[in-house]
């Protein structure tokens, strides 16, 4: 038995919730804990994000779910040819989520669920060799969803719901490669916008043909972030008619929050549950971040993502009454193109092993943790699209990046 | 069972310790090994120069000059391969200029200026308070010698770093901001540093203030003057003298086994200073000009007609309606004609004073042509008023409008040999570089030293230009990337480019791999309208 629970155990860390892009893949300890699977996976209230069709199959009437986690992620860069080397700054997120799910009768529920399901938050060394293209960037936002879940057939479930996104940004970047003022400072726009809101939908179906297997699927709608009321700050220009003025100015921005396709598995077998999820993020709505400033500067950024997939393997295993251990590994695809590489947000392809714990500390309350550990290999690429003011050839900049990412989780589980 | 659940949970996160922990390159910058030094040891790099070694630029020494030095970018790349820290005499402040005792003894820096409304104008002095008094002396060990301004044999001469020589001009303000002591010399401080690697750049005053000055000094190899003490302002440095000093600078250099890179002499003509005026600025559509032009050569017909009389017929003045004309100039290596044209033009009938007068004023003068280099400064005086001559013709009796009439300069009045490097000026400055270039060379290989032909390197910037990532280095004046405003010395990415140059050279002698910098990285030229 021993010699069993080992292999199992060494199978989840070998087989095994960051995203590409900027999405960030924290909506759930429990579900970070088997690779972010979860469309087909009844655990507890963090259902309402992963499958609004699921939460009328929880047993319990009242299901809460609340957590957060600490995102500790770090981009190297260098370049060979010339010597230069960069590290961003270590600065920690914090995405968090709460979901409440209320059974209103056998075949009818209603839920809440806030969540952050996007977010990047990279700090280069400020003036660093890329900072015409970013010194700093953080975007956030928030996703408020209220559910319904119908219990349609006996093997059939739907349920959907409004999404409210309320998002930030923050962008520092310097002018271009070389403006500075008359002291040498370098010419710097930042651009700053918060209380955003869009809207948006998600919707899901699940199918239970029997007590042991679960397929589900999930579509959330593309969001679009629209910025118009947001300040754009210059900075260290120098005091010339050839570059803009110094001080403030409107802009207008836009930065879609991408649709995802979920469609997923799992099975159940006494003990174990095995989970597989497959997502397609639709990026390519992703072509340009455009800025216009109102002081008629402009700023043309093309990034030209392409969809992407990931592909989620989970594991669930009750070792004891109180203590459930899981395991996942996801492969995760990036949107960003071969020349797209915009240091702004450098992820590559990554793999993602997953794992973690629940304690059960009475009937009603369960303590979860989740660890994810992303492994990018080192990639030699560019950005190829900046060239500077007045120039008719591109500076494509180029290096070797490697980002390395550890996230851990800690939430509760709270049902009666 | 308790304890069996902390030893999966243990496996758990030792396995998954394992898997995460790989967060660093393959090949590591930072981690050093990636760049080495060779044959070559760079713990201590010291360099000896002019205004090119110390980072002067935009006519002035700032900080950001220095600090985009070509020594101190190669400092910083020598930092890869085992290179030590590298100190220059800094300057307090951007602004460029300099003060003695609190008065201002050094013009600010040069920044480019626009009409107000978008659209580049010229060069502008920066208006800025400049704070760098050259008597509060530099402290602590130093690596740059540059010093803006000297010729090869200063850099031997004791007493040009004495504070109390500034002011009457034997000294040099730079170098007495930092000089070891009253009677020190650039290059024995330079060798008291004791480095393990230097470059030395030097010869490049011992021609250019001949050539930015049209040429009005003299040529010391047509004098044999091999005297230090006596070669004067504005001359061409003995190429005899330039290879003894020259000699002894390495020896000093190299007397403590130390390896370096010696750097050579580029032309004049690679720097805008010479080839952004052309010989033939005179537009027909120039407001002020163009309508001058029939009457211009309806008065130089009977000049002319007196040329081709005297055989000379090559020095006629005429200007096009349709093109660009050249320029008038005097050219003293003409033979001088002034009495013959004289005669020519009272027997042509024009009366005697108005003969005399033109015999004395167009007596070496020709238009100009392509093999002229007009100077960078020659633009603001052409086509203006001369105040002397218009003041000398006033003085001879003569009313202002006609005076006013002969006095245009490089119209009327053939442009002052200070403003015009002809092509006899231009063959001895090419005959002392070659000079220089061949002493430089010659000691480079006598003494195992890497030989950078930078010459080369910015003669195809001035031709064809020079690809880089985002762009194209050029000699073009203000837009070319590669020269500032004072139109002799780099940018920033002028003397990043120079860096690489010698970077190459060093890699090439000592086996070293010394990684070169991106030179899209380095600034140009500053723009502002903070006009003094």
């Amino acid at each position: 038995m021993n010699k069993l629970k080992v292999f199992v155990v060494l199978c989840l860390i070998s087989t095994f919730a960051y995203a590409g892009g900027y999405r960030v893949s924290t909506q759930s300890n429990t579900q970070l804990a088997m690779g972010h699977t979860g469309v087909a996976v009844v655990n507890n209230a963090d259902i309402l994000f992963f499958n609004p069709a699921g939460i009328v199959h929880l047993e319990n009437k009242l299901n809460i779910s609340a957590g957060g986690f600490g995102v500790f992620s770090d981009v190297k860069y260098q370049n060979q040819e010339f010597g230069t080397t960069f590290e961003t700054e270590s600065k920690t997120s914090t995405p968090v989520y709460l979901y409440a799910t209320y059974k209103v009768s056998e075949d009818f529920a209603v839920g809440l669920g806030i969540y952050t399901p996007y977010g990047s938050n990279v700090t280069w060394p400020t003036d660093w060799s890329g900072s015409h293209l970013v010194n700093e960037i953080d975007l956030s936002a928030i996703f408020i969803q209220p559910t319904l879940s119908y219990q349609l057939f006996d093997s059939v479930s739907i349920g959907g719901g409004p999404i409210l996104a309320i998002g930030a940004v923050t962008f520092n970047r310097n002018a271009s490669r070389t403006l500075t003022d008359e002291e040498g400072n370098r010419s710097n726009i930042e651009i700053e916008d918060s209380g955003i809101t869009a809207w948006g939908w998600s919707a899901g179906l699940m199918f239970t043909p029997d007590d042991r297997f679960t397929l589900g699927f999930n579509y959330r709608s593309l969001i679009d972030i629209n910025s118009t009321e947001g300040t754009a700050t210059f900075s260290n220009f120098p005091n010339s008619s050839l570059t803009p003025d110094n001080g403030e100015s409107g802009f207008t921005a836009t930065l879609p929050l991408p649709a995802e396709i979920t469609i997923g598995m799992s099975y159940k077998w006494d003990k174990l549950l095995l989970a597989f999820d497959y997502n397609r993020t639709l990026w390519s709505e992703y072509n340009s971040l455009d800025l216009e400033f109102s002081n008629g500067a402009s700023s043309i950024n093309p990034r030209n993502y392409k969809d992407a997939s990931t592909w989620r393997l989970g594991a669930q295993y009750e070792f004891t009454e109180k203590l459930t251990v899981r395991g996942g590994y996801y492969f995760d695809e990036s949107p960003v193109q071969s020349g797209f590489f915009a240091p702004e947000t450098p992820r590559n392809d990554s793999n993602n092993y997953t794992f973690g714990l629940s304690y059960k500390v009475n009937s009603k309350l369960s303590i979860d943790t989740s660890f994810l550990f992303v492994q990018f290999k080192e990639i030699n690429e560019s950005y190829d699209f900046f060239s500077d003011t007045g120039a008719t050839t591109t500076a494509p900049f180029a290096g070797t990046y490697k980002s390395s990412a550890f996230i851990g989780g800690l939430g509760i589980t709270y049902s009666m | 069972m308790k304890n069996l659940n902390i030893k999966f949970i243990a496996l758990f996160i030792a396995g998954a310790a394992i898997v995460g922990c790989d967060d660093e390159f393959d090949n590591a910058i930072v981690d050093g090994g990636v760049y080495t030094s060779g044959e070559a040891d760079f713990s201590k790099y010291v360099t000896v120069g002019n205004s090119l070694t110390a980072g002067f630029a935009d006519g002035a020494l700032y900080l950001d000059g220095q600090l985009n030095s070509y020594p101190n970018i190669i400092a910083g790349q020598m930092q890869f391969a085992g290179g030590g820290e590298f100190n220059q005499p800094l300057v307090n402040d951007n602004a460029g200029g300099l003060l003695a005792g609190g008065v201002q003894i050094v013009p600010n820096r040069f920044v480019l200026a626009s009409d107000g409304m978008g659209t580049p104008a010229g060069p502008v002095v920066l208006d800025a308070t400049p704070t760098t008094d050259i008597t509060n002396k530099v402290t602590g060990p130093l690596n740059n010698f540059g010093v803006p301004g000297a010729r090869v044999f200063h850099l031997a001469a004791p007493g040009y770093g004495a504070l109390a020589g500034v002011a009457t001009g034997t000294a040099n303000p730079y170098y007495a901001r930092f000089s070891s002591s009253e009677s020190s010399t650039v290059i024995a401080d330079a060798a008291a540093a004791n480095g393990t690697f230097f470059t030395l750049w030097i010869g490049n005053n011992d021609i250019l203030g001949y050539a930015t000055s049209g040429g009005v000094g003299v040529d010391n190899n047509e004098l044999n003057n091999v005297n230090p003490a006596t070669q004067g302002s504005n001359s061409i440095t003995n190429s005899n003298l330039f290879a003894g000093v020259y000699q002894q600078l390495v020896a000093g250099l190299t007397a403590n086994g130390a390896k370096g890179a010696l750097v050579n002499i580029p032309d004049v003509t690679s720097i805008p200073f010479f080839t952004t005026v052309p010989f033939a600025p005179l537009s027909p559509a120039s407001p002020t000009f163009g309508p001058q032009i029939p009457t211009l050569n309806a008065t130089f017909a009977g000049l002319n007609q007196a040329f081709a009389f005297l055989g000379v017929p090559e020095r006629s003045i005429t200007f096009s309606q349709t093109a660009a004309s050249a320029v008038v100039i005097n050219d003293e290596s003409l033979t001088d004609l002034s009495v013959q044209l004289t005669q020519v033009l009272i027997g042509g009938g024009l009366d005697a004073a108005t003969a005399t007068l033109f015999g004395q004023q167009f007596g070496q003068a020709r238009q100009a042509n392509a093999t002229d280099l007009l100077t960078f400064t020659s633009q603001t005086v052409i086509g203006e008023l001369n105040a002397t001559r218009f003041a000398q013709l006033t003085g001879a009796g003569l009313d202002a409008a006609t005076a006013g009439q002969l006095s245009i300069n490089g119209v009327t009045f053939p442009l002052e040999d200070q403003w015009v490097l002809i092509q006899d000026e231009q063959d001895r400055i090419t005959a002392a570089q070659t000079a220089y270039n061949a002493t430089i060379e010659a000691l480079a290989a006598a003494n195992g030293l890497a030989y950078v032909d930078v010459r080369t390197e910015l003669s195809t910037v001035a031709t064809t230009g020079v690809s880089y990532n985002g762009g194209v280095l050029t000699s073009t004046y203000a837009s070319g990337g590669a020269f500032s405003l004072d139109g002799v010395h780099p940018t920033a990415r002028g003397y990043a480019f120079t860096a690489n140059a010698i970077i190459d050279a060093i890699n090439a002698q000592y086996s070293s791999t010394l990684p070169k910098v991106d030179i899209g990285a380095y600034g140009s030229i500053q723009l502002s309208d903070s006009a003094q």
